[in-house]
């Protein structure tokens, strides 16, 4: 016979209000096997776990279920309870009181009855569980960081100085990332380069860091603190191990008329090419698509239509040949810190969600820039130099219009969250502008300011109080080209005033957007992502740079709109939770994971075929005298998410997950 | 193809070479236009600025005599007729309170299972066809494509074309070999039905689209709407007057320019209607030539 013991939680008013507690712990009270119950205001406080404690020891309790919130808030905390006095954690269990009964009722004498039923299901459940033990696997104490921006760069950094091996993997020629494009940062004005490139520096300097620029991840496979990685590395047409990037080649390139990505079409590139002089690693790459002997080569010309670059490396460090190749990374643990792109502003879209601002005539209107652009135009290292010329004539704008919230929050555009860095980096534009064109015009349309951070407000102050930028709020309905300048039609909302400016320049502060790709890399990796693409964190509040899969963390921008200072704070967090992982030797894990009987199995791998996490193996059984007998299946502990697909697919039911047993199913249904 | 018509008032008064045209180029095009019969007026602006539930039971009792005629979708030409079907249609679809007063109102059994198309949509679905069939491409001929406010908006009424950067004339003028030019506004208010009561402000508006289109390079505007044909057209003397355009500028509708792409005579499309003479500009791109020597006998 049973020993359990009951215990049912007010959570305060939160059950309390809803259910009668008291009739609860009495009715379960009387059930065979129940030999204590009772009812307490706060039973996850201290006190409370103390009487599940006394519980346990005084009256040799063999089973604790406890009527309260949620397992996934507290069933670990009690599980913690029930193992300090001695018992087992697997013979604790939780019926959702709250979640499942409380918050979704209104009848007391009806919410009363449901929380009776869903007690004594598991009280009839757990009569027929046994102890289990955590599962122990070997970690490899070493990272993978996807992305090397901000985020993964101090990821890797933080990783690394804990005395941790990384592989950093980067998909653009050079690491830097987003912010390797800005001018200058919020709220403080400090050159983005400057407090940029030495990091960059460190990271191609660090004995612990194996840098993997212009390559990407091909596949993943294994589980947490087992993963093996394979990376595809690009073809560059560049030796890496005799390139010492004296420049010449990028000198000699005939082709020069290519939009650079880096100054975001604002400047020219040529070929073969380093995005920007403080490059990390200094290596040029090849842009096969426009390049003159590679357009040959496609076209089927036999002849070399060019080949300057190789003529005058003089480290014959040029491979016209070479291929993309692939390595494959053994790893614990990965962080997904692949960050951002904007909103395209123009009528062609990537999604089908999203529609553009044809209104605004961007792509028709040489003058109506992005908010990248404008980092570029006001960069020293941009293409003008750092003075803000706009881009149809070079001339000098004396009237400057941005526009906030192009994308955010207008759920029309297909979008409805807000980008949280436009207000901070407009207000910071309108200074840049300030300080660079004396007597310049700024204007400001913005439907909210979202200042929230240290400084924030103030820095926003400063723009609009010593820096004189005109802030208005209120949208903007169109704009067309009118002569030489940019009409804009706008509404003041606070004055009612329909507002008409004549603009050199207009700025738009687009929508920030995961980066494409990043569908078929969570793919890869089995984790969860919204609608918008940004990867889901495992909880919002409480397991922030955790992902759903065990081992995979998230950093930076790709989890959702972030300035630098959340990024290089979420980075390092993430990097804090890589290091607690590999502080083990052994990695624990719950032992509710499916297991075969192999005796009935009889090898058909409808298992296999379902089990979303390829956790399935073949094997073979063999008797005493190691003769062979037959192939079955078998589970891998390290693999097992227990979901228990396999054991609903297993047509001879040789298939058990522990903690669900088909047993312990029955019993409790039978309860009801 | 078979669809639904309902003409509205305009085109059978002061938009009549809009229904000549229509009628004569749908039959090249392989359209065939059936007439909703009994039609009544859709209540144009008069209708929704007084009383709101008259404004969706007027468009209503056509949409349900298009339903008894087992139509599947009608054609409404006239942007503001469009509009008011359209919107007549969003409204009782969306709202279950509306519908049912529209039900009692009418009653009788009504589905609101018919869709409406405004002329630039069902144009755009037979674009192919008018590049093929188009004996007398209007080559070299500048136009700019005029929406007005009602044909595409709002987007959740309308939702064929982009509310804001729309691109169904252009196609459609494309095809017919003539060449859309850029300008601003495309979408801008005419002033509608202010043309008598506030014949200044009509004007003004007016001009400042008349304007646009000329430094845009445009020998012509093509509208889709009566009340903005009229008040392009017939105002652009007081234009003059108190402005200082002095160039006049053709308006056609739609339907006109696809017929002479397709080498109908401007007569038998009604172009001698107009108060801005387009002769001198069908003379000089040669498309009145075209169409007289060889439309006529096909």
């Amino acid at each position: 016979m049973s020993r359990i013991g009951v215990f049912i939680c007010h959570c305060g008013e939160n059950i309390g209000r809803t259910v009668d507690c008291a009739r609860v712990a009495q009715s379960l009270g009387e059930l065979p096997g129940v030999v204590h119950a009772i009812d307490y205001k706060y039973m996850c406080s201290d006190p409370g776990q103390a009487l599940i404690k006394q519980a346990i020891q005084e009256k040799h309790l063999d089973g604790v279920v406890v009527g309260a919130c949620s397992p996934h808030m507290h069933e670990k905390t009690f599980r913690k309870a029930a193992a300090a006095a001695g018992m087992n954690p697997f013979l604790c269990e939780m019926a959702n009181l709250r979640e499942h009964c409380s918050w979704i009722h209104e009848d007391r004498e009806n919410a009363t009855d449901k929380a009776i039923g869903l007690g004594r299901f598991i009280v009839e459940k757990i009569k027929y569980n046994h102890p289990l033990s955590p599962i122990f696997i070997p970690v490899e104490r070493r990272a993978l960081v996807i992305g090397a921006g901000i985020a993964g760069i101090q990821a890797a950094l933080d990783i690394a100085d804990g005395g941790c091996d990384v592989v950093l993997v980067e998909k653009e020629p050079s690491i830097g990332g987003h912010m390797s494009q800005l001018s200058e940062t919020f709220p403080t004005l400090d050159c983005s380069q400057c407090i940029l490139t030495p990091r960059m520096v460190e990271i191609a300097q660090h004995p612990r860091i194996k840098l993997l620029t212009y390559s990407e991840v091909e596949s993943v496979e294994g589980y947490i603190g087992n993963f093996q990685v394979k990376i595809r590395k690009k073809a560059r047409s560049i030796d890496d191990t005799l390139c010492n990037g004296c420049g010449e080649c990028q000198k000699n390139c005939p082709n020069s008329k290519i939009p650079s990505e880096f100054d975001q079409g604002l400047g020219k590139r040529t070929a073969i090419y380093v995005p920007f002089p403080q490059a990390v690693p200094n290596i040029p790459v090849i842009d096969r698509a426009n390049c003159a002997l590679f357009k040959g080569r496609a076209k089927g010309v036999k002849k070399v239509v060019c080949g300057k670059c190789a003529d005058v490396c003089g480290r014959k460090a040029i491979n016209y040949d070479q291929q993309d190749s692939f390595v494959t990374e053994n790893v614990g643990a990965i962080i997904v810190a692949t960050g951002y792109q904007l909103y395209s502003v123009g009528k062609k879209q990537d999604s089908e969600l999203l529609c553009g601002y044809g209104e605004y005539g961007y792509g028709d209107i040489p003058d109506v820039i992005d908010g990248l652009q404008f980092e570029r135009l006001a960069s020293a290292s941009g293409p003008t130099g750092g003075k803000i010329l706009r881009p149809s004539d070079h001339k000098e704008p004396k009237t400057v219009v941005f526009l906030q919230c192009i994308g955010s929050r207008d759920p029309a555009k297909g979008i409805e969250y807000c980008s949280k860095i436009c207000c901070m980096y407009v207000a910071k534009h309108a200074m840049l502008y300030h300080h660079k064109v004396h007597g310049g015009k700024a204007v400001v349309f913005y439907m909210d300011i979202r200042a929230g951070g240290k400084g924030y407000d103030e820095f926003v102050r400063r723009a609009i109080e010593e820096n004189h930028a005109l802030y208005l709020r209120g949208r903007v309905s169109r704009m067309y080209r009118n002569g030489d300048t940019i009409r804009v039609h706008g509404f003041d909302t606070l004055s009612g005033e329909p507002m008409v400016i004549d603009a050199d320049m207009v700025v738009l502060a687009t929508a920030m957007r995961p980066q494409p790709g990043i569908a078929s890399l969570a793919q890869k990796l089995s984790v969860s992502y919204d609608q918008h693409g940004f990867i889901n964190e495992a909880h919002p509040k409480l397991r922030p740079v955790e992902t759903n899969t065990a081992g995979v963390f998230v950093a930076g921008a790709c989890q959702a709109p972030r300035d630098i200072p959340d990024s290089v704070a979420m980075a390092s967090a993430a990097a804090s939770k890589v290091l607690g992982l590999f502080s083990k030797e052994l990695l624990e894990r719950e032992p509710l994971i499916a297991h075969v009987d192999t005796a009935t199995c009889a090898g058909c791998f409808h298992c296999e075929r379902v089990c979303p996490y390829g956790a399935i193996v073949r094997k073979e059984i063999k008797d005493g005298r190691g003769r062979f007998i037959k192939i079955a299946a078998e589970v891998n502990p390290g693999v097992c998410q227990g979901c228990g697909t396999c054991q609903a697919t297993c047509p001879s039911k040789s298939v058990e997950l522990e903690g669900f047993t088909d047993e312990q199913i029955y019993a409790a249904v039978n309860a009801l | 193809m078979k669809i639904g018509y309902y003409p509205g008032c305009s085109l059978h008064a002061t938009a009549r070479e809009y229904e000549e045209s229509l009628k004569a180029i749908v039959s090249i095009l392989d359209i065939e236009l059936e007439e909703v019969r009994d039609w009544a007026c859709c209540g144009a602006t008069s209708a929704h600025a007084t009383n709101r539930f008259l404004s969706v039971a007027l468009p209503a009792r056509t949409l349900m005599l298009a339903e008894r005629q087992k139509l599947n979708r009608i054609l409404a030409p006239c942007a503001a007729c469009y509009n008011r079907l359209a919107s007549a249609h969003h409204a009782i679809s969306r709202d279950k309170k509306i519908a049912a007063r529209v039900q009692s109102i009418l009653g009788s059994d009504f589905d609101n299972s018919v869709g409406i198309v405004s002329i630039a949509e069902l144009l755009s679905e037979v674009t192919a066809t008018i590049r093929q069939k188009a004996k007398a491409p209007l080559t070299g001929l500048k136009v700019a494509c005029y929406y007005g406010c009602l044909l595409v908006r709002p987007p959740d009424v309308c939702g064929f074309d982009d509310a804001e950067a729309p691109n169904s004339l252009e196609s459609i003028v494309s095809a017919a070999g003539a060449t859309p030019v850029k300008w601003s506004m495309a979408l801008e208010c005419c002033g509608g039905g202010f043309s008598l009561s506030r014949t200044g402000s009509v004007v003004r508006l007016g001009r400042l689209i008349l304007q646009s289109a000329i430094d845009a390079g445009a020998q012509a505007i093509v509208v889709a709407c009566p009340m903005c044909h009229s008040n392009l057209d017939f105002r652009q003397n007081a234009m003059n007057e108190r402005g200082g355009i002095e160039k006049r500028m053709p308006i056609m509708f739609l339907s006109e320019l696809v017929g002479l792409s397709l080498g109908l005579s401007p007569a038998r499309l009604g172009l001698d209607r107009h108060f801005v003479n387009p002769s001198p500009l069908l003379e000089q791109i040669g498309a009145a030539k075209t169409a007289q020597t060889r439309g006529e006998n096909a």
